[in-house]
């Protein structure tokens, strides 16, 4: 497949500011109300609103295949063992049965349709409501507590409350038929996360399905207690409508909402939603993923990353990614003492100039103080036709204004060759960290898992990642 | 996914603005001037603030200090009988009682549970999106029976809206919010596309300096204290509370009046309304006492 760096003009930014906006999903990721991305024999699968849902081999290019017993709105799935436990809205949520609500649970053993071994089983109803109760069973969501296997079902929309009950981890069905436990108002597609010691509410606010006029947005409360009072930054309860922003709307997409927890590990968490309108693709609900940080304790959507012009700088050291070139001074002049007259702006170092000097072949890589210089500044430029991992697009990263490309090599160090191919060893994995930093791996060794990492002080080399070391973690800043 | 509402209504206008969350808390309030009723205005039978087009007015141009009304069939029927409340007793609870004689503290957080509300006014919403500053306006600007933003109705009281008769019922939520839905569905009247107006009296036995009035409401809503406009919800809301704060107020010692109007399309309905001091606590030491009307 012929590589192409994908244009300027296509994404618009490029020429005129550092950061440039994430690309959305590439293929076909039409979809509503997407359930929890599951991983099934090397690749993921989502399912949505109506039955169908989306397959992915490398959690970039999604596309329609994914099939889904039962139907209904807005579905979740949970790997329990090696199988996958998948619910459902079978009725309510104002259709035909009104706020009569019902949920459904059912088993797989593969999400392949392809698989001998496809089909759903023992598919029945977990959860109703009457119509007239203060909740519509509707917008399942797992959630299995790491911290004893018990297994629990959030739902609900703004039809009442937000409730919970327990599972039974090994039938999928209800443990007991205790009342359920209303956790929440004023949202749905909830779904529950543990992070440090805390249960984490997500649930979507706003207003659902008018395209470019939905103002759903995720928000979320938080709990030491599986079952709440799940509380927001500022104190106030989501049973009385409380929940502090995790997304909303932004750049050209609207609504985003579903939350979906991928948790790569190693530091590395990602979410799926969707968003109700992607302007760039004629207002439809399409899948996004984005990255998940965490500060002072709580979830917020990370960078909207989709390359620029960076410094790349060593958490380790807080020296910046260079090539390993001689510096040029920079051309300013001391004024004499009484000297009088306009005050004139020194330019940026001209690339085209400086790099006159540079040797031609491959170029070694540093880490030094940030001086402004051309040899430090890199650009980050998403690359198409060569696939992606999930929720983004392979990047190559050049010297800004060159084409001069960093690189790994055979002998698992960096390098800079002196133009970008489109190997696989030019293509790097961008990762955003839990704490906003980054991790940047090599599409030829990622797999292996190794990362660009400061392994002295002033020398960068690729190392396998740990999330303990925070040599392996950079920063992006625009210089 | 949203829950999808079970009701057909007639398709509204085409849509330029959009609806978004914002809130007005006018600088000192603004009085609602009766005297801007144009008695003659009157819209037979219909009750259709979806006729005012908001592409029409802008926001921008829509002064957010006067409420600008049109009448709509203003006849009244005895409004000063006072009646009992009749109650569909079994369909109330959890939700609310009738309101006892005598005075109400608010509740453990200050919110006020005791509301004279009106049975709701139906209206002609297919979408919430609709919702922008100036459709809340004249929606609820439009007068519907006389004196609506003057009068303090009793129980029992009744109105005629068009050909319906809509009645006053004195009742104490038992929650923090005030489920407008419940209270229509009790009521057997339309349960979406709505809206509600309501009364309370606040005895206050001091003066006191620079309380804000917090609301949130399920949908849009406008709020006024002692006539002045403290504090409007606009846009398709969920109800949070305190997601609207008013500008610094003065509860009067004594006797003050809050009144609300909620409007909702497909919904459940609801609000909750307390006063919060400067550091964000509630305000308690008042009652509530619907006896002193």
């Amino acid at each position: 497949m012929k590589t192409r760096v994908l244009t300027v003009a296509l994404f618009g930014l490029l020429t005129v500011g550092l950061y440039c906006p994430a690309l959305p999903l590439d293929g076909e990721p039409y979809i509503h109300d997407p359930s929890t991305i599951m991983e099934c024999d090397g690749k993921y699968y989502t399912f949505g609103t109506g039955g169908g849902g989306l397959i992915s081999e490398d959690g970039w290019t999604w596309r329609g295949g994914a099939e889904r017993r039962g139907g209904g709105l807005a579905p979740d799935a949970v790997k329990i063992g090696d199988r996958y436990l998948i619910s459902y809205t079978s009725r309510g949520g104002g259709l035909a049965g009104g706020h009569a609500g019902a949920i459904n649970t059912m088993w797989a053993n593969t999400f392949d349709p392809q698989s001998p071994d496809f089909g759903f089983n023992d598919d029945s109803v977990v959860i109703t409501t009457d119509g007239i109760e203060d909740c519509d069973a509707i917008d399942p969501g797992f959630f299995l507590d790491p911290t004893n296997g018990r297994l629990y079902l959030v739902y609900g929309t703004f039809f009442g409350f937000i409730r919970q009950i327990e599972l039974d981890p090994k039938t999928g069905k209800r443990i007991n038929d205790d009342d359920p436990i209303d956790i929440a108002i004023d949202c749905e597609a909830t779904v529950m996360i543990y992070n440090d010691g805390w249960y984490y509410l997500l649930g979507t606010h706003g207003t659902c399905c008018s395209s470019a006029n939905s103002t759903y947005n995720i928000r979320v409360g938080r709990s030491r207690n599986v079952s709440g009072p799940f509380v927001d930054h500022m104190g106030v309860d989501m049973l009385r409508g409380g929940g502090k922003l995790v997304i909303a709307a932004n750049g050209r997409n609207v609504g985003p909402g579903h939350f979906g927890l991928i948790d790569q590990g190693e530091d590395v968490q990602k979410f799926s939603f969707h968003y109700e309108a992607d302007l760039g693709r004629g207002g439809r609900s399409v899948l996004a993923i984005r990255s998940l940080l965490w500060q002072d304790g709580w979830p917020i959507a990370g960078e909207d990353f989709g390359g620029g012009t960076f410094t790349i700088e060593s958490v380790r050291s807080g020296f910046t990614l260079e090539l390993g070139v001689e510096a040029v001074s920079l051309s300013t002049t001391r004024p004499r003492r009484g000297e009088t007259g306009p005050i004139a702006a020194i330019p940026d170092q001209d690339v085209a100039v400086v790099s006159q000097n540079w040797p031609a072949g491959d170029i070694e890589i540093r880490i030094a103080d940030y001086m402004l210089q051309a040899h430090q500044k890199w650009t980050i430029t998403p690359v198409a036709g060569v696939g992606g991992y999930m929720g983004s697009p392979y990047f190559k990263i050049t010297v800004a204004g060159t084409d001069r490309a960093l690189a790994a090599t055979k002998d698992i160090d960096v390098i800079a060759v002196p133009a970008f191919t489109g190997a696989s060893e030019q293509l790097w994995q961008i990762d955003q960290l839990i704490d906003g930093t980054y991790r940047i791996m090599p599409k030829s060794l990622a797999k292996e898992g190794y990362a660009l990492t400061a392994v002295g002080r002033s020398t960068p080399s690729l190392t396998k990642f740990s999330a303990k070391n925070l040599a392996a973690r950079w920063k992006l800043i625009a210089p | 996914m949203k829950t999808r509402f079970n009701i057909v209504m007639p398709v509204c206008g085409v849509l330029a603005v959009l609806s978004y969350q914002g809130c007005s808390s006018p600088a000192g309030g603004s009085a609602v001037n009766p005297t801007v009723v144009n008695p003659t205005v009157v819209s037979p039978s219909v009750v259709n603030p979806s006729v005012v087009s908001p592409t029409v007015v802008s926001p921008a141009v829509v002064s957010p200090t006067v409420v600008n009304p049109t009448v709509v069939n203003p006849t009244v029927v005895n409004p000063t009988v006072v009646r009992p409340t009749a109650l569909a007793a079994s369909s109330m609870p959890p939700y609310f009682e009738p309101a006892a004689s005598g005075v109400k503290a608010p509740g453990p957080d200050g919110f006020l549970q005791r509301w004279l509300l009106l049975e709701p006014i139906p209206q002609s919403i297919r979408s919430n999106a609709v919702f922008t500053e100036s459709y809340i306006r004249n929606a609820i600007g439009t007068e519907y029976f006389p004196n609506q933003f003057t009068v303090v109705p009793r129980d029992g009281d009744k109105v005629k809206i068009g050909d319906e008769e809509s009645v006053w019922h004195a009742l104490d939520s038992n929650g923090f919010n005030v489920k407008l839905f419940r209270f229509a569905e009790a009521m057997n009247k339309p349960t979406y596309s709505i809206l509600f107006w309501v009364v309370t009296i606040v005895d206050s036995p001091r003066e006191i300096h620079d309380v804000r009035m917090a609301v949130g409401s399920n949908s849009a809503s406008m709020w006024w204290l002692n006539g002045q406009e403290a504090v409007s919800l606009f846009g398709d809301r969920r109800m949070v509370m305190d997601d609207c704060v008013s500008k610094r107020l003065t509860i009067k010692k004594g006797r003050n009046i809050i009144r609300g109007a909620v409007i909702n399309g497909p919904g459940l309905s609801d609000f909750c309304l307390r006063f919060i001091d400067e550091a964000g606590e509630p305000i308690k030491d008042i009652t509530l006492n619907l006896d002193t009307i």
